[in-house]
């Protein structure tokens, strides 16, 4: 993906130059490897700070609520997906926004390949389909299709939905992927086993809210967890409190979510929050053949009704 | 200070003698990380771990901790009376806490023990504790305590530092506590301190060597508080913050908590939990008004708690040892190295040095 570089600061240069744009939010290269920041660039001389690699994991368009400048973006396809439901939602205008399509093969997952090696990485060089990977006495190439984020390796969309221009040829989608195995594997527990499964995954939970903070649908100004006037959860770590708040999260992001993964990826003890969040993307596939953030014309199902919604108990 | 030697075949041998009086603490790998984890009986703690992902201070701070309790049961001639709850006040031995976690403690003592006030639940617990250290023979990249007033090999905040030798352990006795502690697991053998210091001495050099990571700090207590305050970059440092909190929630030197009441039937306890000021509710006043309403206010304080007010107010260094996680582990790659380096060159000429 490193061949988008060149395109990605020719456009940027050129729409802060002809004033398209006030400013354009992409990525710097990282301090630390499998790490890139989210950066804002306003300068047309300084576009050359953007890079793109296979560590641009963070949804950008978490960068976009509420802002009130015309903005340049740079959007692989979950981000773009993401840009539509923040355009449904009213959480910024199609025309305040100058959208910069990447197409996308995969972000790596920074959690699988520290997990492979016992000693500590010290750099990553990626090319085309080969990542190097080296620290302290080893180097070993690894393929980037065996490592890629779990959401990323079931991704259907990899092409940017909406878009002004793209920094690169469009992309093959992956076919005939399997999305919902793992959800179908919690779908046939019984209830004993999937609580026991639920506070198993939760357990090492902090509630230090990165996944909420990471992710671009969760724009409340406040969340019901830091709600105080009621108080709808404790604060401590007591289980009942951490599992409400990761049930209801999900629930706040039925219909929305694009399964971007920005969740996972920025939790700093690896819970897999994103079985949660998927099943509901699961029901809204089988129930209303919804799928979040292909189109920015129609609302999510869970937002609308209709007089002649086939299901009884809604009338 | 003597210098005993513990055959690695007497180690389990010894923490299941010390098990009698102590509760033991260590790092214990669940899932793909480390912890701390108060250790089952006979369970080892695990020492080929760089680091842990969060630090332990929650041996001392734990996250959530019961302060009191009370019965809100009016049949209950007490109801509506805060208690103490029961203390588990048995001796506590940390074993193989790094030098920079240790440091920590003593950082953030200044803080919770001072003339006018005693945070008594800390202190409580940190005076249980005696830390046996684990020197650091393999830091990361980016680790910085060298030059954040810790080192691979420091002694502050630690009763027995462990050194890491083929077969054996050599422990340097620091305290009368590390001492203790030491004669209850039955290790015992002291050995001649010239050629184990020695050894000791040269096995620090190299992992002192080994830190590529390095922080200069020199002018941090001369800058003027408000212009630092006022300084042009913190819009840009804070661009990219989600204000999740994990940086302040890994660090051994955070210390922020919030007090809550919970009941549940008549039952209820009043708890502290950790807090950080990167949460917006941290500075949310009663009336509405937040005087760090933006996220930039609040990455900005905790820069500047860390390294100004924090340096101004005990002359000790800065509020941070260098260990590396908060860098490691922010979603987004906020590094306080590059922070440190704006705040301590803002302002001044940057003379080539060389
Ligand atoms: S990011 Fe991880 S640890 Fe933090 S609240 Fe979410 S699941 Fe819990
Ligand atoms: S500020 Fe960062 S490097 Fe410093 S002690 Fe805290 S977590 Fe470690
Ligand atoms: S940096 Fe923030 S969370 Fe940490 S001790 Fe300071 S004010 Fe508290
Ligand atoms: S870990 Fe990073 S993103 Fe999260 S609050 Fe700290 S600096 Fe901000």
């Amino acid at each position: 993906m490193l061949e988008y570089n060149d395109k990605i600061r020719e456009i940027s240069k050129k729409i802060l130059k002809e004033c398209k744009v006030d400013l354009v939010i992409g990525f710097r290269k990282g301090s630390v490897p499998m790490m890139n920041e989210p950066h804002v660039v306003k300068n047309p001389d300084d576009v050359d700070k953007l890079i793109w690699d296979s560590h641009c994991g963070i949804n950008l368009a978490n960068y976009l609520t509420e802002r009130k400048e015309k903005v340049g973006i740079i959007a692989k396809g979950c981000d773009s997906r993401n840009i539509a439901v923040h355009i449904i939602e009213n959480k910024i205008d199609r025309d305040q926004l100058y959208i910069i399509g990447v197409p996308c093969q995969g972000m790596v997952d920074k959690r699988q390949i520290t997990a492979k090696f016992s000693g500590e990485i010290q750099s990553i060089i990626e090319k085309g389909d080969t990542i190097t990977v080296s620290g302290n006495g080893f180097e070993e190439k690894l393929s980037k299709t065996d490592v890629l984020q779990k959401n990323c390796a079931v991704c259907t969309h990899r092409n940017p939905v909406v878009y002004d221009e793209l920094a690169g040829d469009l992309v093959e989608e992956q076919r005939g992927v399997d999305r919902y195995e793992d959800v179908r594997a919690v779908e046939a527990m019984d209830s004993e086993a999937k609580w026991q499964y639920f506070d198993e995954i939760l357990a090492p939970c902090i509630r230090c809210y990165a996944c909420r903070n990471a992710c671009p649908l969760c724009y409340c100004p406040t969340c019901f967890v830091d709600e105080s006037r009621p108080q709808w959860v404790g604060k401590s770590i007591d289980p009942t409190d951490t599992r409400t708040f990761h049930f209801l999260r999900a629930y706040h992001c039925a219909g929305r979510c694009t399964d971007c993964g920005a969740c996972e990826r920025a939790c700093p003890v690896g819970i897999n929050m994103r079985v949660f969040t998927k099943k509901l993307e699961k029901d809204c596939k089988d129930l209303f053949d919804w799928e979040a953030g292909l189109t920015i014309d129609v609302r999510p199902p869970l937002d609308i009704y209709r007089p002649e919604d086939p299901d009884e108990f809604i009338k | 200070m003597t210098i005993i030697r513990i055959d690695k075949k007497d180690w389990a041998p010894g923490l299941e003698k010390l098990n009698s009086s102590y509760r033991l603490f260590g790092p214990v790998k669940e899932q793909d990380f480390h912890n701390f984890k108060e250790l089952a009986k006979g369970e080892q703690p695990d020492f080929n771990c760089l680091n842990t992902r969060l630090s332990p201070k929650s041996i001392v701070q734990p996250q959530s901790e019961i302060m009191l309790e009370f019965t809100l049961d009016e049949s209950q001639a007490d109801h509506h009376i805060m208690k103490e709850p029961a203390v588990n006040d048995k001796p506590r031995a940390v074993l193989g806490i790094r030098p920079c976690d240790a440091k920590a403690f003593q950082l953030v003592k200044l803080n919770f023990d001072t003339l006018e006030h005693k945070d008594v639940y800390w202190l409580r617990n940190y005076e249980a504790s005696t830390f046996v250290g684990l020197a650091c023979d393999n830091p990361c990249s980016a680790c910085f305590c060298s030059t954040a007033g810790s080192g691979p090999y420091n002694e502050e905040g630690l009763d027995v530092l462990l050194v890491n030798a083929e077969d054996h352990y050599l422990a340097k006795t620091l305290t009368p506590k590390g001492e203790a502690l030491l004669k209850s697991a039955g290790w015992q053998a002291t050995i001649e301190p010239g050629a184990a210091e020695a050894q000791i001495a040269a096995q620090q050099k190299s992992a002192e060597e080994r830190i590529q990571s390095r922080v200069y700090t020199d002018n941090l207590r001369g800058q003027v508080t408000n212009e630092l305050y006022e300084a042009p970059f913190w819009e840009e440092v804070a661009f990219a913050c989600i204000n999740c909190g994990t940086c302040t929630y890994l660090c051994p030197t955070c210390w922020c908590f919030d007090i809550q009441d919970e009941v549940h039937g008549c039952a209820g306890v009043r708890m502290r939990n950790w807090d950080s000021c990167m949460y917006p509710l941290f500075t949310l006043h009663g009336a509405g008004h937040n005087p760090r309403g933006t996220k930039t206010h609040r990455v900005r304080q905790r820069f500047m708690h860390k390294l100004k007010y924090y340096v101004d107010k005990y002359d000790n260094g800065i509020q941070c040892v260098g260990c590396g996680r908060c860098i490691r582990f922010c979603p987004v790659n906020i590094d306080i190295r590059d922070v440190i380096d704006k705040m301590n060159t803002y302002g001044t000429c940057q003379v080539d040095q060389s």
